[in-house]
């Protein structure tokens, strides 16, 4: 019997499966919920989702074993992860592990709210893109550009020169938002670190997404075109639409926890 | 240990057995010599004895006196030592003896008093002095004896008296034997061996003394002094010093001994330090992890509910105080997550005012609690700088907890300034690295002056050679000197590692015209100075040209008690603590340590019982 609900979701604490449970329900999305990653395992062998929200820290598997042994099977429903033990490695682990969102725990209704929905949005995306039908639904995702380095599907940076790095947002986290509906950015002089929350894009439902920073630096000028037309930034995401121009901190070491975008294409 | 494998018993045995043989080699000669010397002696005086008894019997010869010449032989060998005299004829017959059993034997040729001349086959009619004397010994158990014997030759006298005895051909007519006993001289001998095997004894036994006392102070001393100490390091008392104040080899080993308790003690807390940090950060990652989930529970829930109660302003705003107070919470344990990953430094351009604000606002319970008031006075347009903010914060955290135990209970002033001001790069720029003209650093990490790796210099002077430390700081003059010299004589420099000289003869200082030394600086020119060393010029073409350096400096005084001047120069020091059990001693050689990091300088000045002002520079240029 193959079932099939919205979202799987897997914690080893019963109250912050209620807590999902209960959001996804107000947010009309059906679900199914374990409490550790072989008892998700099982419940993947019977039935199809959306979309995975796991935990990272859990007894004997956690969510990173677990992310590896999905791959392993190639089962590509997207993934969201959370952890108490939010530091910015985790952060950025969980992106480059291939998760599409890291929701750090606690998080409000609103929050976790708008993770949902990206990640459903990526669901039905990713699902038309393997589904050999892109010519029919004209669909396009624009790749990140080689040479170019990405923070799982959030962000991405390029190193210009005199040494300062370009940072943006990818297509693919911008189609998961749907429509756009303003930004909100940091201002000039401030630091953003590697896997913090660099900007916020509110949607057209007053969601707030958060994208995190794909590398750490002092931000030396901010794209104002982007705050006078917002669409330039799905328009060209990676040239036209970039958000802060920055001097980093430490490139080098930073840069290897990205994933290049020259294997993309 | 057994005592044959103690280095003193076995230093005694081996110059024992060398005592014994030179002494052995010595006293064999001396005997020798001095016994030649006492026979010979006797050989004179009874040649001479003989030669008088044959002299005064000659006239009782000739007239045939026979009993008078019995009477001279038997008073003459009354003297002590002579133990028999008497006449031989010529057929061998004794004819006069004073043992008058011998009176009357025949003697054969190969007797010992007519061995002499009779050895060979043909008789000798002549017997020079030294071949008529001989050492035999009558028995093997009896003392030796000396035998003279003196032939009587024929004179004109004989043949020609009345009696007409003897013919004018014969040449010997008898001879006259004298032995004398050399019991003595055997003695004498006998007490001389026994003197030196006495002195060989006294000799042993005063060295063995000595080298014992010598060996206890030299060797048996430190060197139990040395195994106590590692047996104390052993079991863990890493605070024990030998502090030997001797200067020889031992010495040296007991030097280098502290010197390696000092680096392991200093490693094990750096070691317990970092081991600290990492436990405290594991327990901060536990415990955010734990309090991260049940505060999932109430955010989720009183934002739902939040969410679903928009009708109703009353619940709505209660439930808004819910949220906003678990959001702090949620921020509470990030900054805890933070402080765990202090650990891997991250710099970024910081603000110092919003550091030492950030700062306050941790502490500003226990500034209250105190009774301090705190004053801020920070100056405009004060320039960013590339720092670790954490560690930075951990600077300040650090001086104003020293401060408020400085003040204790009853209440006082802490004033925090900051400024910006430019700062001459002589005697404030720091010479980090140097080398030769063949490039080999110059630089001594373990020789440190004011904690800064010195440049070491070789130095000749004269006939002298030496080393000279150089202050690390650029225009500072408190060098070291390894050598003696006068002040205002040339030193000559060279390279430690390859002997280049370091003094360029065609350059001379402007002003007292002396040769310079040049240290160069990898990728920044060169440093110039004065080989005279009471001259203080020092040139850095390339740092002078860049002008005065931007410097951020941060004033933090208090009105606390102070520190004793005694101590001012050591508080940097790892491991010096004031607060006894309290502190780790860590705190302010920490800081010390981060601020040179940062290439910044950190210095103190106090008054006791006034208070203690810290003042640090951090430069504004530095990436």
């Amino acid at each position: 019997m193959n079932k099939k609900y919205d979202i799987l979701v897997i914690d080893d604490e019963e109250v912050i499966i209620n807590a999902i449970n209960m959001i996804a329900k107000f947010n009309e999305y059906t679900t199914a919920s374990a409490k550790n990653p072989t008892e998700a395992l099982n419940l993947l062998n019977e039935s199809t989702f959306n979309l995975i929200i796991t935990d990272i820290m859990m007894p004997k598997m956690d969510g990173f074993q677990f992310l590896e042994i999905l791959k392993q099977k190639k089962i590509k429903t997207p993934m969201i992860m959370t952890t108490g033990y939010s530091t910015l490695e985790n952060a950025v682990k969980a992106l480059n592990y291939g998760a599409i969102a890291f929701i750090p725990k606690p998080f409000t209704f609103e929050e976790l709210t708008s993770v949902f929905k990206r990640g459903i949005e990526y669901s039905k995306i990713s699902n038309k893109l393997f589904s050999r039908r892109i010519s029919e639904d004209l669909l396009s995702i624009i790749p990140c550009p080689p040479k170019y380095y990405r923070l799982g599907f959030d962000s991405w940076m390029n190193e210009e020169f005199e040494g300062t790095v370009k940072i943006g947002v990818t297509d693919l986290f911008l189609n998961s938002i749907g429509s756009l509906g303003s930004i909100d950015l940091m201002s000039v002089d401030e630091n953003i670190y590697q896997g913090n929350t660099a900007l916020k894009i509110v949607d057209s439902n007053e969601y707030i997404h958060q994208v995190l920073s794909p590398i750490s630096g002092k931000i030396v000028s901010v794209n104002q075109k982007i705050l006078e037309n917002i669409n330039l930034l799905a328009k060209d995401p990676y040239f036209e639409g970039w958000i802060y121009k920055i001097i980093p901190f430490s490139l080098i070491s930073e840069t290897n926890n990205l994933t290049t975008c020259s294997l993309d294409i | 240990m057994k005592i044959f494998e103690k280095i003193g018993t076995r230093l005694i045995l081996t110059v024992s057995f060398t005592v014994i043989v030179i002494i052995s080699v010595f006293a064999y000669f001396n005997i020798k010599s001095h016994s030649d010397n006492l026979i010979s002696e006797v050989e004179r005086h009874a040649n001479q004895l003989s030669e008088t008894v044959k002299n005064t019997m000659q006239f009782d010869m000739l007239l045939n006196n026979r009993e008078h010449i019995a009477r001279v032989i038997k008073t003459v060998a009354k003297e002590e030592g002579i133990k028999y005299i008497r006449i031989l004829n010529k057929k061998g017959e004794i004819i006069y003896s004073t043992d008058s059993t011998q009176l009357g034997l025949m003697l054969d040729k190969k007797a010992e008093s007519c061995y002499a001349c009779h050895s060979e086959n043909e008789p000798l009619q002549k017997l020079s002095i030294i071949e008529r004397t001989r050492i035999f010994k009558l028995h093997s158990d009896s003392s030796s004896t000396l035998g003279v014997i003196n032939p009587i030759y024929n004179e004109q006298s004989c043949w020609s008296a009345d009696c007409h005895a003897h013919t004018s051909e014969q040449t010997v007519l008898g001879v006259l034997d004298i032995t004398v006993n050399l019991k003595e001289v055997e003695r004498l001998t006998n007490n001389s061996k026994m003197d030196v095997a006495l002195f060989a004894i006294i000799s042993i036994i005063v060295i063995a003394i000595i080298l014992r006392i010598l060996v206890n102070i030299l060797i048996q001393k430190p060197v139990r002094e040395l195994l106590q100490a590692t047996n104390y390091v052993a079991v863990g008392n890493l605070s024990h010093r030998i502090n030997s104040s001797r200067k020889d080899e031992i010495g040296q080993l007991s030097d280098s001994f502290d010197n390696m308790i000092v680096k392991l003690s200093e490693a094990r807390m750096q070691l317990f330090q970092s081991d600290k940090m990492a436990s405290i950060g594991r327990l901060a990652a536990g415990v955010a992890h734990e309090i991260n989930n049940p505060l999932t529970g109430v955010l989720t829930y009183s934002s739902f509910l939040l969410k679903r109660v928009k009708n109703n302003p009353e619940m709505k705003a209660d439930l808004e105080v819910i949220v906003r107070e678990t959001k702090r919470s949620r921020e509470i344990v990030k900054g805890l997550l933070d402080f765990s990953r202090q650990s891997t430094p991250k710099k970024g351009s910081i603000e110092i005012a919003e550091v030492i604000d950030n700062t306050i606002a941790v502490i500003s319970n226990q500034l209250k609690i105190n009774h301090i008031t705190l004053e801020k006075n920070y100056g405009k347009n004060i320039p960013q700088i590339m720092a670790d903010f954490n560690q930075i914060q951990q600077v300040f955290l650090n001086l104003i907890i020293n401060s408020i135990d400085a003040i204790g209970k009853t209440g006082g002033t802490i004033s925090i300034s900051t400024k910006e001001i430019f700062l001459s790069p002589y005697g404030t720029f720091q010479i980090r690295t140097a080398t030769c003209q063949n490039g080999h650093s110059l630089m001594d990490e373990k020789h440190k002056i004011d904690g800064l790796p010195s440049i070491k210099l070789k130095a000749k002077y004269a006939k002298n050679e030496g080393f000279i430390h150089l202050n690390p700081i650029y225009g500072n003059h408190q060098h070291h000197y390894g050598i003696q010299f006068k002040e205002d004589e040339i030193i000559h420099l060279f390279c430690p590692q390859c002997g280049v000289t370091l003094v360029d003869e065609n350059k001379t200082t402007p002003t007292c015209g002396a040769p310079i030394y040049y240290l160069t600086i990898p990728d920044n020119g060169k440093v110039e100075g004065c080989t005279k060393f009471n001259c203080n010029w020092q040139r850095w073409d390339v740092v002078d040209s860049a002008g005065d350096i931007k410097f951020v400096e941060i004033k933090l005084s208090d009105t606390g008690s102070g520190i004793e001047p005694k101590y001012l120069s050591k508080i940097f020091e790892p491991f010096y603590s004031t607060k006894g059990q309290k502190g780790t001693g860590l705190g302010l050689s920490v800081i010390w340590g981060i601020i040179n990091n940062h290439k910044g300088k950190i210095s103190v000045d106090s008054t006791l019982n006034e208070g203690t002002t810290f003042t640090i520079h951090l430069p504004v240029g530095y990436e």
